[in-house]
């Protein structure tokens, strides 16, 4: 299984804080939000392809082509306005 | 070099922390510090509450590079970032940086990295309440000049 997470602003706009997926036909980010869009609809490929949207895989920050295996925690958020 | 990162709801007691950091080595000549306050006014609408919320694990990660990142370039004998999440309130210390060095230069300049890089790598994500409504803030550009001005 691979566990997505979601924080702050985008959190509340997919009113969800997490989802697990199967891991079959993943092997990357951008299929991991290809298969959300296919679960919970096309809205969801929106909210995370915006451009401001930041990724982490492992909690290391990533771009969308990076690579995603069975295990990996995948997170989506948007700019941090942390200090 | 001694490191101290917490991410909390609990305040922070400055005095204790700048007391702990010199305690680090007997060659300490200074210790410099930066305290964040919850600001009541923001893009001119009052502020009632601040709720920070972060990715728990990445997030002292992070801070954690970012003391080394600093300690790579000056001189760094002691650092101590403790960041508070949850509800705050305008007047609540939200943020502690404290360096110590051999000498004020490096305490500085180490200090103040630390304190941009954390407003623009760390994952925390602020939301004010205020009188025209809840909104999530989004990053300032002088954050991210301030933050890009130690890359050159």
């Amino acid at each position: 299984m691979i566990e997505v997470v979601f924080f702050a602003s985008l959190r509340e706009e997919l009113g969800s804080e997490s989802v697990s997926m199967n891991a079959s036909g993943v092997t990357d980010v951008r299929e991991v939000i290809g298969k959300l869009a296919e679960e919970k609809g096309i809205r969801w490929s929106d909210l995370l392809t915006r451009d401001n949207i930041l990724v982490a895989v492992n909690q290391q920050m990533v771009d969308q082509k990076a690579a995603v295996v069975d295990k990996d925690e995948v997170a989506f958020f948007p700019p941090v306005t942390g200090g | 070099m001694n490191i101290r990162i917490s991410v909390q709801e609990a305040s922070f007691e400055a005095g204790e922390e700048i007391k702990g950091l010199g305690k680090a080595s007997r060659e300490i000549g200074g210790i410099s510090v930066f305290v964040g306050v919850v600001r009541d006014i923001n893009d001119d609408d009052s502020v009632q509450g601040l709720y920070l919320e972060h990715y728990p694990g990445m997030t002292e990660k992070q801070i954690r590079t970012i003391i080394d990142d600093a300690a790579a370039r000056w001189d760094v004998k002691a650092a101590t970032v403790i960041h508070r999440i949850g509800q705050l309130f305008p007047g609540d210390e939200i943020v502690f940086v404290g360096v110590a060095s051999d000498h004020r230069g490096d305490a500085f300049d180490a200090c103040e990295f630390i304190i941009d890089y954390l407003k623009t790598r760390a994952t925390f994500w602020k939301k004010e309440t205020t009188d025209v409504g809840d909104r999530w803030l989004s990053t300032r550009d002088s954050d991210i000049r301030a933050a890009d001005l130690w890359e050159s």
